[in-house]
């Protein structure tokens, strides 16, 4: 980058420059002291364990599966989420149901979310509106394989904090 | 008169000590509100948090549990012996800082100083230019490149410095006609014209301006931390100093912060004096009297008003201004500050010559 700033005198004398910088840096530290002073925030620092930040409503966290009125996931293994999943975290085993001859059900459904990117694709593509996403973020574990989210994991998914204000439609 | 003098001496160094803990403090969160942060607050005690007080305890703890690691082929007297000078100049320019007006108790007069020298200002400067030897020692004794360039850039701003230190602070032995400090304070009680305090700023501006830089130079800090340099030379002369020996050099600026503070406010902001305080009380639109242990108390806490405001200005600018390059530095000391000091001499003589006639 070419710098064309030349120095005239008023920035050779130098002190009304160094002044213009230090009021800065002074008008920082008074309004911000003054903030704290009064009871509010001067930093816009989130101190993380203790203090969260607000998320976006249409946040994408961790993935969770819809169920339908009688208990069993809406999911009918299509492998659609799977395909358009550009990550490929997303491993489906297909089974079939004697008793409902017309559907398939997932007999596998993981979600390597180790490996997940939270686009959010696999909930665009979903046909049966079977699969979702919660406003859960806090993911780390201490193995791979507790990454690796099966399908009872990602059922029975916990109602954290984040999600209570956020009535989740279709569970 | 040797126990007032024990009383005065641990007094000064108590509070010296007490600052320079509470800057390792002041430094973290000042900047931190500066640039929109919460700053150091994690170490708590039963809970409590203190805005991050506890700090102090936890980095001593930390300096003198740490592992004191001496290189192989250090100098081992030397290096030992190097962080002494800072600390100990430090401490000791203190001595003829005078902190308040002189008591009297029972017909005795008590300077509030710890010693009134009459080349009180000569003293200052020999030992505070006693501190160079600090960081070229341990430049030197360390064995070390980074640390050897460290302490020859040391070497090099702190002489030059101390010579656009010496010029400018002229003008002001000029025009207050002595070199005993705690006389410099006296004086600067007079008014002139009547109603501007004769302060060191308002009669002599031009060397507050030249002074300024040249004491924070003297000091090592940013913007002219040169010897530290940590983007160039590592950590620069202390390099290989670890716990309590860094520590010594660490809580040395502080302490050096502290006293060039309380420098300024000696030789240019007035000292201990309260604007129209007299010893008879306020001289303001006629006067106001006022009990003489009130108006002691007031100047008292006027010094430390003046002082603590002092040490908050250094901080802000610490905090402020980026690192100059090396020959910028050289360029400033030799070729802005000292030929307009020698100007600020000329100018000063010419004026005094005028008015006394």
């Amino acid at each position: 980058m070419k710098y064309n700033f030349r120095y005239g005198w008023w920035e050779k004398i130098y002190y009304p420059e160094l002044i213009r910088g230090f009021y800065i840096t002074s008008r920082h530290f008074f309004s911000n002291l003054w903030k704290w002073i009064t009871g509010r925030k001067g930093a816009y620092t989130y101190q993380y364990p203790e203090e969260k930040r607000p998320i976006s409503p249409n946040f994408r966290g961790k993935h969770y599966l819809v169920l339908k009125e009688d208990g069993t996931p809406k999911c009918v293994a299509c492998y659609m989420c799977a395909t358009n999943c550009p990550a490929q975290c997303i491993h489906i085993v297909a089974g079939e149901d004697p008793n409902r001859p017309e559907e398939k059900y997932p007999v596998e459904f993981t979600i390597d979310i180790s490996r997940c990117i939270f686009c959010g694709y696999c909930v665009e593509a979903c046909p049966k509106d079977a699969i979702r996403m919660t406003y859960d973020y806090h993911l780390a574990d201490y193995t791979r394989e507790a990454l690796l989210y099966k399908k009872e994991k990602l059922l029975h998914w916990i109602e954290t904090e984040l999600d209570k204000d956020q009535p989740l439609i279709g569970r | 008169m040797f126990l007032i003098v024990i009383i005065k001496i641990l007094f000064v160094v108590g509070v010296l000590l007490t600052f320079a803990a509470l800057l390792t403090w002041v430094e973290r969160k000042q900047s931190a509100v500066t640039q929109d942060r919460v700053g150091a607050n994690r170490v708590q005690i039963l809970g409590i948090r203190a805005l991050g007080l506890f700090h102090i305890i936890t980095d001593a703890l930390k300096m003198f549990i740490k592992e004191d690691y001496v290189p192989e082929k250090v100098n081992k007297f030397l290096h030992f012996i190097a962080p002494l000078f800072p600390f100990f100049s430090a401490l000791a320019v203190f001595a003829v800082i005078p902190f308040g007006s002189p008591i009297k108790i029972g017909g005795r007069i008590v300077e509030l100083s710890i010693a009134r020298l009459d080349s009180g200002l000569i003293y200052l400067f020999a030992l505070s230019s006693l501190a160079v030897l600090g960081p070229v020692i341990a430049g030197w004794a360390s064995h070390e490149k980074y640390a050897l360039l460290g302490g020859m850039r040391a070497a090099a701003q702190m002489i030059s410095y101390e010579i656009a230190l010496g010029v400018s602070i002229i003008g002001v032995i000029m025009v207050y006609n002595t070199l005993d400090i705690s006389l410099i304070v006296e004086k600067q009680g007079e008014l002139l014209f009547g109603f501007l305090p004769k302060w060191g700023i308002f009669v002599q501006p031009l060397a507050f301006l030249l002074f300024l830089p040249a004491i924070i130079a003297e000091n090592k800090r940013i913007p002219f931390d040169l010897p530290e340099g940590e983007s160039e030379i590592v950590a620069g002369y202390f390099t290989e100093y670890s716990a309590m020996r860094w520590g010594m050099f660490f809580l040395a600026e502080f302490v050096e912060v502290a006293v060039v503070a309380a420098v300024l406010t000696t030789l240019f902001f007035g000292g201990w004096q309260f604007p129209y305080l007299f010893d008879d009380g306020f001289h303001f639109f006629g006067v106001w009297h006022l009990p003489y242990w009130l108006i002691v108390i007031i100047r008292i806490l006027t010094f430390f008003a003046k002082w603590i405001f002092g040490i908050w200005f250094l901080q802000q600018v610490r905090w402020t201004f980026p690192r100059f390059r090396y020959d910028q530095l050289m360029k400033l000391g030799w070729k802005i500050i000292l030929p307009w000091g020698l100007i600020n001499i000329a100018l000063t003589a010419i004026v005094i010559m005028l008015i006394n006639g």
